[in-house]
């Protein structure tokens, strides 16, 4: 119990810490740096609160996908730093003030927030006893069952942003010599090959 | 809900949560030269939200919450990328990634 506790502790500051890091790092790329130890750090609270799966895909997902193409980003363009840090100070106490605000008032509501005594009874998906079914196994139990639907839905918000950033990015650069197979077979040999009949000693005008 | 420093309960997760999402909001203020920070604050709040659904799935015992983190997931995931997109064409057409620079559109 002592050591989950010491662990939560650990994890969390180090999540904030780095959080902090993230928003505060002259460097975009130092930014995404702190943006991976974030996500490990929240993974390791997940694996504490029991969602070992959720966990792994945190570390998968974002890790390995989002935050790489995050530093791809970062270092196609090109970016001067010196330019990025100004009006830092500016911005700096109406953000505060706002940040601070947001912050009393989520402490508010969580302050004054009771569990409902209807809740219990309200659950949608009662987890199973994790010493018989395993998160990951309880979770595809009712992801594909009970909420396939929102599964297909997510799928096609991954389709829709894949044919979104393909079309936004792609672009046709005069100059460059590229193969276009539908221009060749479309190609006639009327439209490009034209036999004159020369007469003898005139030539062509 | 509170109880001793030694033992965690859902407040602490929240608590948690609730300084991820400041940080958040915070960063998004103070980055206004640099678009790509201010979609990784994005990140960093949708990354406090999903802490704050597992945290009440697994303090209620409702998997349900965790089913819908991993939609927030995919969502993020989706909004990173077509995000970064429209950073990259913004660059090529502007040569900066300032705040300020994005008015094109105003009337």
């Amino acid at each position: 119990m002592i050591v989950a506790s010491l662990a939560f502790y650990l994890f969390s500051f180090i999540a904030i810490v780095s959080a902090l890091n993230v928003i505060l790092q002259r460097n975009p790329v130092h930014s995404v740096l702190w943006l991976i130890l974030t996500f490990f750090n929240a993974a390791g609270l997940f694996l504490l609160l029991g969602a070992e799966f959720l966990a792994m895909i945190l570390v998968v997902v974002y890790v390995g996908a989002v935050a790489v193409l995050f530093l791809f980003v970062v270092m196609m363009l090109d970016i001067n730093v010196a330019i990025i840090r100004e009006g830092f100070m500016k911005y700096l106490p109406v953000g505060a003030f706002i940040g601070i605000v947001l912050l009393v008032e989520l402490a508010l509501v969580f302050g004054g927030w009771a569990m409902a005594p209807e809740a219990q009874s309200l659950r949608l998906a009662v987890t199973p006893d994790m010493a018989q079914v395993p998160n990951t196994e309880a979770l595809g139990l009712i992801m594909y069952t009970q909420y396939v639907y929102v599964f297909q839905a997510a799928g096609l918000v991954l389709l829709v942003a894949m044919i979104g950033s393909i079309v936004l990015t792609m672009r046709r650069r005069p100059g460059v010599r590229k193969q276009d197979i539908s221009t060749q077979v479309n190609r006639r040999k009327e439209d490009t090959v034209e036999i004159v009949k020369v007469p003898v000693g005139k030539g062509i005008a | 809900m509170e109880s001793g420093l030694l033992h965690i309960g859902l407040g602490h997760y929240l608590t948690v949560s609730a300084i991820l999402f400041t940080l958040g909001i915070f960063g998004i203020f103070l980055n206004r030269k640099n678009l790509i920070v201010i979609l990784m604050s994005i990140e960093l709040m949708l990354l406090s939200v999903n802490i704050n659904l597992v945290s009440f799935s697994s303090f209620l015992n409702d998997l349900a919450g965790q089913v819908f983190t991993m939609l927030v997931l995919t969502v993020a995931a989706a909004e990173a990328a077509i995000g970064l997109a429209i950073v990259v064409v913004f660059y090529r057409n502007r040569r900066s990634i300032e705040v300020e620079d994005i008015n094109q559109m105003k009337g």
